[in-house]
């Protein structure tokens, strides 16, 4: 019998066990996928908005401002690419100063600090590669840009150090109330039991919601497609560009990102269902065109991915959150500013739970920190102390992004490890670079298969059922054993 | 381990082009001599070209890839050429300071009198391609496949549509037809095939394999694996034309659509690489084979290498 459950472990599911993580609770996280951030929390603009967005009241306006300063405690100490570079949105023409005037008036009442208006001069000064329309900005410097995956599996580890258990490939299919709290059944077979039950599902937060209480609100999975650009491009712009919201939402943005690389988008139009992350040529144009209304002068042949994301909207405009049924929370719809405000949810939620009756004793010894190795940020006489320490760190694995076996290695063997050469990828960048894994790819291949045991057919490049390789050769599968390199 | 912390010259990758570069160096008169090569042997990417057609020109002979690879390495190791494996060239600065890291070798701060670039090129990747749909396992660069097939052993799928006519995806067309796989299609974008004709003969008409020129993939569907492709005709600016839709069933997308030289040390250094010239704008560090421009014969590479190493011996030499 757990004291709470959380279903789902993206980032408000793993913000969730990371703050419960503090107190004495046996406390189990479900996640259906294999790994931490599969979900909406994989494919965003990895902003943490300084708040003036949403209207004044909301939660979101709330939990998003809340957010911003303890993000930033939260990403220095547990080792998180983050970057504070600020944000503008642009007004690129006459009749957008409005706006940008009435977003400024709003970062006022939503307590967003530092928030001013900038001249077209003053825009240009600072990113002179804007577009000469522009007429003025709004510029918000506590904008923050963070990477999303390692931020998720930061927290999830963090909770997992102190004692949260994290149960993989664990759907959940079914619950019923009990006396003592709910019965959940995973993967239509086993059951789990817990006083407590959260919903994190994320896009799928209505159907968990629909198992215990009565339907009152549906997701809508809107989809945002992005270009992803070359470091070659990264330098374009040096802090979060939006344009001016409008009803179909904060637009198109251009970015860096905390690895150096340049992000343009997200579009917005509905898919076709919340699994439906597919990207369409219509769409990716609109958003390179729109982009190019910010900054002309983005040098499209760099880029070097595509993906899209699923924003959970549902017929309200602000957050679910609420003791939806006795002692089940819902975390529900909560698309943008969802990333932002995760640290305040959890706080909420921890709070909801105490309110349930549960007490919450604060552990003696919580551990709140986390460290890894990054090669590639090092210097060269750091670089020469680590290899001669350990000499797998010597050996380089991903080429565009220098990360080295002992890295890779590191990871394996953390609380989470990878299952699959994607799950790599997020944890130590290996196959992120400009030639998107295709020379590390085998070779990330050949170490999940050597660290698990298992042939190379059987490794996964992302979710179940994801496999790189079909067979072996005729002549290899005639011989015996398997050929190793290295 | 190696004998120096200054040589006269450093080759960064041990391919063809680099082994060409610090034999002509060598033959020039050069004696400290260091290549260094990331892989756990020489050879580059010839190690996976397991055809043949290499070396008809500067052997007058038919090779595989290996065999012209190794007439290169068994030459190399008939002189006092330092060789470092498994050793990655980190970093090179205009004034010839190279950093490298090995899991032997640890983390070396070199000098030099003169440096070779040859570090080979890169593939386009499905993201350069910008082709729509879905990101499903199952698409993946012709050069990762052929060293999947003819390196580690091992099958990349069982049904290919192949993107693009480049050599690589033409040989790789012909390659998985010998393993057993059905190659559907070649789809290329333009209306004449991108890579040499003997290969188009070889290796797609002689399998009956339908190249499909003016043609490009516009949907990539399927949520594991690929399940299908779609591909369109495409009109003289190159945009799909509404209503030549085909559907290919098929398990794996094999992407065969550019090569792009490999110049992130030098564009890292600030060093610029004027078209075709070996000479860097720094003086003393040079630049060949795939690194300066991609070749499609190999022969050529060896050619244009050998002159990069006579250059930098010549460099030394007024010193
Ligand atoms: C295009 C786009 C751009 C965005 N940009 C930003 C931004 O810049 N800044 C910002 O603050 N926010 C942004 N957001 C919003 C942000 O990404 C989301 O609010 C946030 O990721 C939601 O996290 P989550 O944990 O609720 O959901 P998810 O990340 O979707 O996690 C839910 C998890 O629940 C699991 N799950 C679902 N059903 C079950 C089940 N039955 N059993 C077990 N597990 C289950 C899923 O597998 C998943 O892992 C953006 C969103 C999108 C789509
Ligand atoms: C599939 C395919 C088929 C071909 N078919 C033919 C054919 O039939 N006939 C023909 O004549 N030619 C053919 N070619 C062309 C020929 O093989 C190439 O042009 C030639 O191999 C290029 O040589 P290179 O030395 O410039 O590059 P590569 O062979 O790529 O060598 C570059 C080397 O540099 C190393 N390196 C890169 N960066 C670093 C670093 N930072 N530190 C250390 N080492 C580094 C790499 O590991 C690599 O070994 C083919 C090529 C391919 C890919």
């Amino acid at each position: 019998m757990f004291d709470v459950a959380i279903i789902g472990a993206g980032i408000v599911g793993a913000a969730t066990a990371y703050e419960l993580s503090r107190y004495n609770l046996n406390v189990v996280v479900l996640e259906r996928e294999n790994d931490v951030a599969l979900g909406a929390t994989k494919a965003n603009s990895a902003v943490i908005h300084a708040g003036y967005d949403p209207s004044p009241g909301t939660l979101m306006a709330k939990l998003d401002v809340k957010s911003v300063a303890i993000t930033k405690e939260l990403c220095a100490k547990l080792d998180v690419p983050h970057k504070q570079c600020g944000a503008m949105v642009l007004a690129l023409s006459d009749e957008e100063v409005e706006i940008v005037e009435f977003l400024y008036n709003q970062a006022l009442e939503n307590g967003v600090k530092d928030t001013h208006i900038l001249s077209k001069e003053e825009v240009l000064h600072l990113e002179p590669n804007v577009s000469r329309d522009v007429a003025a900005a709004l510029h918000a410097p506590t904008a923050m840009i963070v990477d999303p995956w390692e931020y998720t599996l930061a927290l999830a580890e963090t909770a997992m150090r102190n004692g949260v258990e994290i149960r993989f490939e664990t759907e959940v299919t079914g619950i019923t109330s009990t006396e003592r709290g709910y019965k959940i059944t995973v993967n239509a077979a086993e059951t789990v039991e817990t006083r407590i039950l959260i919903n994190a599902a994320g896009l799928y937060a209505d159907d968990i919601h629909n198992m215990v209480a009565k339907p009152d609100f549906t997701i809508s999975p809107a989809k945002g497609e992005y270009w992803l650009l070359d470091k070659s491009e990264g330098a374009r712009v040096s802090c979060v560009l939006f344009q001016c919201p409008s009803k179909a939402g904060k637009g198109v943005l251009v970015t860096p990102t905390v690895h150096g690389n340049l992000l343009v988008g997200p579009g917005n139009i509905p898919a076709m269902d919340k699994d439906d992350v597919s990207t369409t040529a219509d769409e990716l144009k609109y958003v390179r065109d729109t982009a190019k209304k910010s900054v002309p002068e983005i040098d499209f042949s760099a880029v070097i991915r595509s993906f899209s994301g699923n924003r959970a909207q549902t017929e309200h405009s602000d957050f679910i959150i609420r003791e939806a049924a006795p002692g089940f929370i819902d975390l529900a719809g909560i698309k943008s500013p969802g990333l932002s405000s995760a640290p305040a949810i959890a706080k909420m939620a921890a709070t909801m739970i105490s309110d349930c009756g549960v007490e919450l004793q604060e552990k003696e010894s919580f551990i709140d920190s986390r460290r890894r190795i990054r090669f590639n940020t090092l210097s060269p006489e750091q670089k020469a102390a680590l290899i001669e320490s350990d000499p797998l760190y010597g050996r380089v694995i991903c080429r565009c992004e220098t990360v080295t076996e002992g890295e890779i290695r590191d990871a394996l063997l953390s609380p989470i490890p990878p299952r699959s050469v994607d799950a790599v990828k997020r944890r130590t960048n290996a196959g992120m670079g400009r030639c998107q894994g295709g020379f590390c790819g085998p070779r990330v291949l050949e170490i999940l298969a050597k660290h698990y045991g298992i042939d190379r057919v059987d490794v996964l490049q992302d979710r179940a059922g994801t496999f790189v390789l079909t067979s072996k050769t005729k002549e290899f599968a005639t011989t015996t054993t398997d050929k190793v390199s290295f | 381990m190696i004998q120096h912390t200054h040589y006269q010259l450093i080759v960064v990758g041990g391919g063809p082009a680099g082994m060409a570069a610090a034999l002509a160096a060598w033959d020039e008169g050069l004696t400290r001599i260091l290549v260094v090569e990331r892989d756990f042997m020489l050879g580059g990417i010839l190690n996976q070209c397991i055809h043949t057609g290499f070396g008809i020109e500067y052997f007058e002979e038919v090779l595989t890839g290996p065999e012209y690879a190794w007439r290169f390495v068994s030459m190399v190791h008939d002189t006092d050429i330092e060789v470092l494996t498994d050793t990655m060239v980190l970093s090179v600065s205009e004034d010839k300071t190279v950093h490298l890291a090995g899991k032997k070798a640890g983390f070396l701060v070199l000098t030099a009198d003169s440096v070779v670039m040859a570090t080979g090129c890169r593939e386009r990747a499905r993201g350069a391609l910008g082709i729509a749909g879905t990101r499903p396992a199952g698409v993946i660069t012709a050069g990762t496949a052929q060293r999947y097939v003819n390196i580690e052993g091992y099958m990349p799928g069982t049904r290919f549509v192949i993107i693009g006519s480049g050599d690589v995806g033409l040989i790789m067309a012909r390659r998985m037809t010998l393993e057993g796989a059905k190659v559907l299609c070649v789809v290329e974008i333009l209306p004449r095939p991108g890579g040499l004709l003997r290969n188009v003969v070889q290796c797609l008409y002689d399998f009956e394999i339908p190249l499909l020129l003016s043609h490009t993939v516009t949907d990539i569907r399927g949520r594991e694996r690929v399940e299908e492709v779609i591909v369109s005709q495409v009109d003289g600016n190159r945009n799909a034309i509404p209503g030549t839709e085909q559907s290919f069933s098929c398990d794996t997308v094999l992407l065969s659509a550019g090569l792009i030289p490999e110049n992130e040390l030098l564009n890292a250094a600030g060093i610029g690489i004027e078209s075709s010239k070996i000479q860097t704008s720094a003086p003393g560090i040079f630049v060949c084979g795939n690194a300066l421009q991609v070749h499609d014969i190999v022969d050529n590479v060896t050619l244009e290498a050998q002159r990069a190493g006579i250059e930098a011996a010549n460099f030394v030499g007024c010193l």
